[in-house]
């Protein structure tokens, strides 16, 4: 075979294996808007779920989701942030901290439901929360904690060495130096990971599932203290658990949640375009 | 009196002996040349100056450098840097404004009042030959400058901070004939009310600016005296094949 022939082939195969994931993308962002859409109405996002979830809207769902997320954001970005810090800044190359970076590694390689298992003995029994908005968030903040650490640690350390040393060699400090030039060079990046970190927090079903989900809950929660529903868990009641639940409040519901969770990430892309255009150096 | 005065100093970074046995003062108001082929520890020696070496991983030393008669490991790590302004390689402007770019140092040591960082701003900029280059757009970040200006820019932030000595890295590896020049009338005029120390590949201009020139090879300070005898009449050998071009 000549080597014209051989490219051609090797062209085609890294083409259709491209190809083959748009597809299944495609195919589900289309299915759920076809089905979801003729669902969605302001009554839908607005109104309380009635006759047992058979009719009604989902916007208690949605307003537990954007506390459950706002509650993880506000734990989990200040750990990770500083934790990210310690490590790429002050933390000396030893067996320690190796450990402590294998550790946020295998972290994120958790499964979801073993989070949940970890949040309800830890904050629903030991620390006596109970099933609560609060356990719900610290549960999803120490799942996407790996996410945010791991996100600003690439960002800290993209900032050039050179401009460290710079402003040491004008006499700032270890401190005046992360604070004024590495912390605003990095934040487009750190945000970045943190809004990725707070999709995956929206659509995660298993780490809420034993420690804040309701399985129906007409009002909205009153305090951090109070149990709420979520869209993820939402979908799965009104899917597997309540018998003949139309397809477009199923459909729908999906759709509402995608769109949270694909609306964030285009705010992160938007964010990391952004600075890539404005990018010095 | 001297400046600086070193005595058999020794570096390692982990296992690589950088530097061996150097021993040498340095005076006030002198530009001060170092030479020597790439790894002969020239770059090393100078940041052990503003102690920018102990940053870096397996870093140990032994052996003693005082400044003013005083041991300098023993000071103020953040003091002596003021003290002992460093001129990079490359132009290495800071993602600020110009007008952020020298006032970053005053402000890092308590400089407040917007009058006074002007002041300050100015006076460098002038001493560094950018001023007139640069007075209308003071707030257009520093990366829209060419790269000669860059380094004058440079020059002017490590100013800001009122040096006593000025280290420079070799500080026109980057730039044209022209830029060179500019930045060489800089340091000659610079060296009137600072202590200059200069690592440069360039031979020639060791013997344009230096009143004294050392010669370090694999990590020793092979000689060092004024820049007139180092060039017409070296003692070693090795000093004379550097200079002549026969090695480097």
């Amino acid at each position: 075979m000549n080597s014209k022939k051989s490219q051609k082939i090797a062209f085609i195969f890294l083409l259709l294996a491209t190809l083959l994931i748009i597809v299944p993308v495609g195919l589900i962002i289309a299915i759920i808007i076809q089905k979801g859409l003729p669902g969605i109405s302001w009554e839908f996002l607005s109104d309380i779920p009635r006759k047992g979830m058979r009719a009604g809207g989902i916007f208690p769902a949605i307003v537990g989701t954007l506390y459950l997320v706002s509650g993880a954001i506000i734990f989990a970005l200040p750990i990770g942030l500083f934790s990210a810090i310690y490590l790429s800044e002050y933390a000396k190359d030893n067996f320690l901290t190796r450990i402590i970076k294998l550790a946020i590694v295998n972290l994120a390689g958790v499964p979801s439901v073993v989070y949940g298992l970890f949040g309800l003995a830890l904050f629903v029994v030991f620390f006596k929360f109970g099933a609560s908005i609060l356990s719900g968030s610290l549960t999803l903040g120490i799942m996407i904690l790996p996410l945010i650490i791991t996100a600003s640690r690439e960002a800290l350390e993209s900032v050039p060495y050179s401009f460290r040393e710079v402003s040491w060699s004008l006499g700032a400090s270890k401190w005046q130096t992360i604070r004024n030039i590495v912390l605003p060079n990095a934040i487009p990046g750190i945000l970045t990971g943190t809004i990725l970190g707070l999709g995956r927090a929206a659509g995660e079903t298993a780490p809420i599932l034993f420690t804040v989900a309701a399985f129906y809950l007409p009002q909205l929660p009153r305090s951090i203290f109070n149990q709420a529903m979520a869209l993820p868990y939402h979908l799965y009641v009104i899917s597997t658990q309540v018998p003949n639940v139309d397809e477009k409040i199923r459909y729908g519901t999906a759709l509402v949640l995608l769109t949270m969770v694909l609306f964030m990430n285009l705010i992160a892309v938007v964010i990391r375009y952004k600075f890539r255009k404005k990018k010095k150096w | 009196m001297a400046k600086f005065s070193i005595r058999e100093l020794d570096i390692w970074f982990h296992q690589v002996h950088a530097l061996s046995q150097a021993s040498l003062e340095i005076e006030s108001n002198e530009i001060l040349s170092i030479i020597g082929p790439s790894r002969s520890g020239k770059t090393t020696f100078l940041r052990m100056l503003n102690r920018l070496n102990e940053l870096e991983r397996g870093f140990r030393m032994s052996g003693k450098v005082e400044m003013d008669a005083k041991d300098i490991m023993t000071e103020d790590r953040e003091l002596i840097r003021k003290k002992v302004g460093m001129v990079f390689a490359l132009p290495l402007p800071l993602p600020l404004s110009i007008f952020d770019n020298v006032a970053y140092g005053p402000r890092m040591h308590g400089v407040k009042s917007k009058k006074k960082l002007e002041e300050i701003t100015e006076d460098t900029l002038k001493k560094a030959y950018l001023w007139d280059e640069v007075k209308d757009r003071l707030r257009v970040s520093a990366f829209k400058l060419s790269g000669g200006q860059q380094q004058r820019l440079c020059i002017a932030r490590t100013l800001a901070v009122s040096p006593q000595v000025v280290l420079f890295d070799e500080p026109c590896s980057g730039l044209d004939p022209i830029s060179t020049a500019k930045v060489e009338e800089a340091m000659l005029k610079l060296k009137e009310n600072y202590t200059i120390v200069l690592v440069t590949n360039n031979v020639k201009q060791a013997a344009r600016v230096g009143d004294k020139t050392a010669f370090f090879l694999s990590g020793e300070l092979i000689e060092m005296g004024d820049t007139q005898k180092i060039f017409t009449a070296p003692k070693d050998k090795r000093t004379e094949d550097y200079i002549s071009g026969k090695f480097g």
